[in-house]
């Protein structure tokens, strides 16, 4: 219990004096977690509209493969794009491994499959209710696509935060490929596994405590520019 | 939108292209010490290096450099080392510098190590009264040492009371802090844990438990990108007068944790 009390005294301290490293290793989480969401939603939309609008040989599969590897642990995907990136592996020469641009990859594959399969759920729904009139309409499928996606937009911001939350609050995969490297890839959830093994409860629970607020934070101010939750707006 | 993007993308390259870096592979103990945050600042100001540390056991330490992941590694377990170098992955070893492994348990000490003879007798005192004891279990230089002790012992294991972690020297130092259990765990990671709760020193002095640091650079001919004049630079600077006062001078709660024995270069 103590622990968590010094921890929230240690969070608000780092926050109220704006900790130099704090600052830093919060801003390259932001920045490797949101350029792996943006990523990963120019991916995994235009396939959740595909999988809804088109009817082919695969498409089942192709939908039970996607919410299988919603579950994908990260720690594996951690593990082969390390192997991948290696020096010693197939793109080792772009020495990518032990860079930010490494942390985005495995993110990406983390969520893609995540926001793909919330998409593709909401997508399909409205399929079925825009089917007939967009058939009737003549509509190509990249004019079929660009309505769904377009009306969608709500629930597309749904699987977005869904992506965002898995991305901001993961360490296994990041651990690995990123190295947590200090003023380089380390990120709040490096930091937080790093002091807790330093035994060093307090300053780890207080980093935990300002993740979860930049969480909240950004879930906040997403609401509020799409002004979610406000009537006829949408 | 897009101009966010392109901001991130920049700030990504950015990151990337910095001045002079070198990656070095290190010990979880050589960090959880606390000294890697003093030699570091110093290596910066007087080599202009830059000096990124990878933080992980010395099994993988290894691995990385043979991988050619890292331009050097900073690691303690002598057999590893020397077939690191034998197997032309390295240049050459060079030792640094030392510390000790000591025995941790509960306070109370219900197997009575403290007042054993040796460190292996101190081990087969835990064995026979099966108090738990926690291994590292990760392949690191601790946890070979451990095993070395172990295999010089008459004690047999098994894991009613031998619990492996696999984790770093902190996390397993926690999971003994919560088992009551006894752990192998070198001096400095020890001095700077934080969470001693209810944990003392129990066993220490004994030579076998001596632990060598040494810096391999891993070889360019073998891997052509690593910057071996970096890795040259920091050894210099490593086994240098600056790096010795540091290093010696290197203290938590009044004890000195690392003894600096580097010899000048023979060639």
């Amino acid at each position: 219990m103590n622990d968590l009390w010094d921890g929230l005294v240690q969070a608000g301290w780092l926050v109220i004096t704006l900790d130099p490293e704090l600052v830093e290793i919060t801003l390259r989480s932001l920045q490797v977690t949101l350029t792996a969401l943006v990523i990963a939603c120019f991916i995994a939309f235009p396939v959740a509209a595909l999988l809804s609008v088109r009817r082919f040989r695969l498409r089942r599969l192709v939908i039970a493969v996607l919410n299988a590897l919603m579950g994908l642990p990260p720690v594996v995907v951690g593990l082969i794009v390390y192997v991948l990136l290696s020096r010693s592996g197939p793109f080792g020469v772009l020495g990518l491994l032990f860079t930010p641009t490494a942390m985005i990859i495995a993110q990406v594959i983390i969520i893609v499959p995540l926001i793909a399969s919330i998409a593709h759920q909401s997508l399909r729904d409205l399929w079925a209710q825009y089917h007939d009139l967009l058939i009737s309409m003549n509509a190509t499928q990249g004019q079929r696509i660009r309505a769904l996606l377009w009306d969608a937009r709500r629930a597309l911001l749904t699987a977005a935060l869904a992506g965002f939350g898995r991305a901001i609050g993961e360490v296994g995969a990041i651990m690995i490929v990123g190295g947590n490297i200090d003023n380089a890839t380390r990120v709040l959830t490096t930091a937080i596994a790093l002091e807790t093994g330093r035994g060093d409860f307090a300053l780890a629970l207080g980093l935990g405590f300002v993740l979860i607020g930049l969480a909240v934070a950004v879930n906040l101010a997403i609401h509020r520019l799409g002004r979610t939750e406000v009537e006829g707006r949408w | 939108m897009i101009r966010l993007l392109v901001a991130m993308v920049f700030a990504c390259v950015g990151a990337v292209a910095q001045a002079e870096t070198m990656r070095l592979a290190v010990t979880t103990s050589f960090h959880n010490s606390g000294l890697s945050d003093v030699l570091l600042p110093a290596i910066e100001r007087d080599t202009g290096l830059e000096v990124q540390l990878l933080v992980v056991g010395t099994g993988q330490a290894i691995r990385l450099g043979e991988a050619g992941d890292v331009d050097a590694i900073l690691v303690h377990s002598r057999a590893a080392e020397d077939a690191f170098v034998a197997n032309g992955f390295g240049t050459h070893r060079r030792e640094i510098m030392y510390n000790d492994f000591v025995l941790v348990g509960p306070r109370e000490d219900p197997a009575g190590i403290s007042a054993s003879e040796s460190a292996v007798v101190a081990l087969e005192r835990i064995a026979s009264t099966r108090v738990p004891f926690v291994s590292r279990g990760d392949d690191s230089g601790t946890h070979k040492m451990e095993l070395s002790l172990w295999a010089a012992s008459d004690a047999s294991i098994d894991e009613g009371w031998y619990r492996e972690v696999g984790a770093g020297m902190g996390a397993a130092l926690n999971t003994a802090a919560g088992l009551g259990a006894y752990i192998l765990s070198d001096r400095a990671s020890w001095l700077n844990f934080g969470n001693k709760d209810g944990m003392e020193l129990l066993y220490s002095g004994d030579p076998v438990l001596f632990n060598q640091y040494a810096y391999l650079p891993v070889s360019a001919a073998r891997h052509a990108h690593v910057k071996a004049d970096a890795a040259a630079t920091l050894e210099d600077w490593l086994t240098s007068a600056t790096a010795q006062a540091l290093i010696d001078d290197y203290r938590i709660a009044g004890e000195q944790l690392f003894v600096f024995n580097a010899q000048p270069r023979d060639e």
